[in-house]
């Protein structure tokens, strides 16, 4: 038998027991007829109600205004129980709410998804973690016929589900432009336009676009607004800013962009990140460039993969394991 | 929520002071306190971000929106009071060759 019909003869127990001898175990029972009428969804104002009509059983000598007071008691549960009902109906949506957000996370993941390239010459390792359900970073690998490789790595501001939609749009517009990859400068002047005709106001989105030439090993490579990667020289030891100067995507329609060159030597790298890593920050602060290059620096006889493994692992000890931000790291190493 | 907005809108100016953090939290109400503000035709906003300790790139989107409004009703727009960090984040997107933007406080904004 379900509850609500032995709901009456369980109260009529709790109640006449607890009359008898107050003892505590009633109140327990009576604390666990709560929860039992909660899950089967009774509201406040129906318990009243049936407390009401058994002590009119149970004492008839109960008197016409005591039983009186009672209708006052239940017009009172009787917000109560809308409040409650509305509460569960909550609770409700906002469980389809979080099942749509994970499928749509997934359905995100799908769409942007991008393997990394294997190539002869280079070793690559890539890893991009979101802050929350869905990931406002972007990377994006392609490798064309005669070997080199093409990456892009963005940031979409404004966070959480916008950031992710526009995000998709951005993908479905590179996907849009083959003929354009061999020229960083073109793809992003094609996606500004794209971007400042769709996105909302405070919207906007940073992005650095790169092509590794496998046969001359130059990195040729232009930047909207991103924060900007790093050139690790081997021989030296020494970590130096890959410059690049360009405005963010969609704020001007017509904004040019400038293309860079840089020639990597053997056992050199290039880093590429977005701002999730600079704008790591602790109890006490912001993670330092400083405390990024020695982690790096730290890892650097490791595999490509296993660098930017390493490295998120520790930042994000660094930030007790709770990202501020989507964190994105990038490395292109070129084999000895 | 750690953000605190000063307004002295006047005739001819308009006098923004912020200090706390700006970040994916205090962005909303930054937005919502300054974005009708823009919307004056030929408004003359000054904004001063001296007081403020950290701004994320949600916060820079809120200054990309103001600026934005401000020039489609003509008007002219400047920060002033950037710390190094915030100065590095406006470098780097490019916002600093399009924004009126000063490390220095000027006169006696406060």
């Amino acid at each position: 038998m379900d509850f609500r019909n032995m709901m009456e003869s369980k109260y009529r127990e709790i109640l006449v027991n607890y009359l008898k001898d107050g003892s505590e175990q009633a109140l327990y029972q009576s604390q666990k007829f709560s929860r039992n009428s909660m899950e089967d969804s009774i509201p406040p104002e129906e318990i009243v109600s049936m407390h009401k009509s058994l002590m009119i059983e149970l004492f008839p000598d109960f008197t016409p205004e005591m039983q009186e007071s009672f209708d006052i008691l239940l017009e009172v549960m009787v917000g109560y129980g809308f409040a409650y009902r509305e509460h569960q109906n909550l609770k409700h949506i906002q469980q389809e709410l979080r099942t749509e957000m994970e499928i749509a996370a997934n359905v995100q993941q799908t769409l942007l998804g991008t393997k990394v390239p294997s190539v002869e010459g280079l070793d690559i390792g890539a890893i991009s973690v979101p802050a929350k359900h869905m990931n406002g970073d972007y990377f994006h690998f392609v490798k064309d016929e005669n070997g080199s490789v093409s990456i892009a790595i963005a940031d979409v501001i404004g966070k959480g589900l916008p950031a992710a939609l526009c995000m998709s749009m951005i993908k479905y517009s590179m996907d849009s432009l083959p003929e354009n990859r061999k020229s960083p400068t073109l793809v992003l002047e094609n996606l500004n336009r794209v971007v400042e005709q769709n996105v909302d106001l405070t919207m906007f989105i940073t992005m650095l676009y790169g092509i590794y030439n496998i046969e001359n090993h130059m990195f040729t490579y232009a930047s909207a607004g991103h924060e900007p990667g790093l050139y690790y020289n081997a021989s030296e030891k020494e970590f130096t800013e890959l410059t690049a100067k360009g405005l963010l995507l969609g704020i001007e329609k017509t904004t040019k962009y400038r293309q860079y060159e840089k020639e990597v030597s053997p056992g050199d790298m290039i880093i590429l990140m977005s701002d999730g890593v600079t704008e790591s920050r602790t109890e006490e602060g912001f993670i330092e460039r400083e405390t990024l290059l020695s982690l790096i620096e730290k890892n650097i006889h490791l595999e490509a993969q296993a660098i930017v493994h390493n490295v998120y692992k520790e930042l994000e000890k660094l930030q007790d394991f709770h990202l501020q931000d989507d964190f994105t790291l990038i490395i292109l190493k070129r084999e000895v | 929520m750690n953000i605190n907005i000063n307004v002295n809108d006047n005739e001819t100016l308009t006098e923004i002071s912020v200090s706390g953090e700006i970040d994916v939290y205090t962005a909303p109400k930054l937005r919502e306190t300054l974005l009708p503000l823009s919307e004056k035709e030929q408004v003359d906003m000054i904004v001063d971000l001296s007081g403020v300790s950290y701004m994320d790139s949600t916060g820079l989107g809120v200054f990309v929106g103001l600026f934005k409004n401000v020039r489609a009703h003509e008007g002219k727009f400047k920060i002033i009071g950037l710390s190094s960090r915030l100065q590095r984040l406006f470098e780097i997107t490019g916002l600093a060759d399009i924004i009126d933007i000063s490390s220095k406080v000027e006169g006696d904004v406060k």
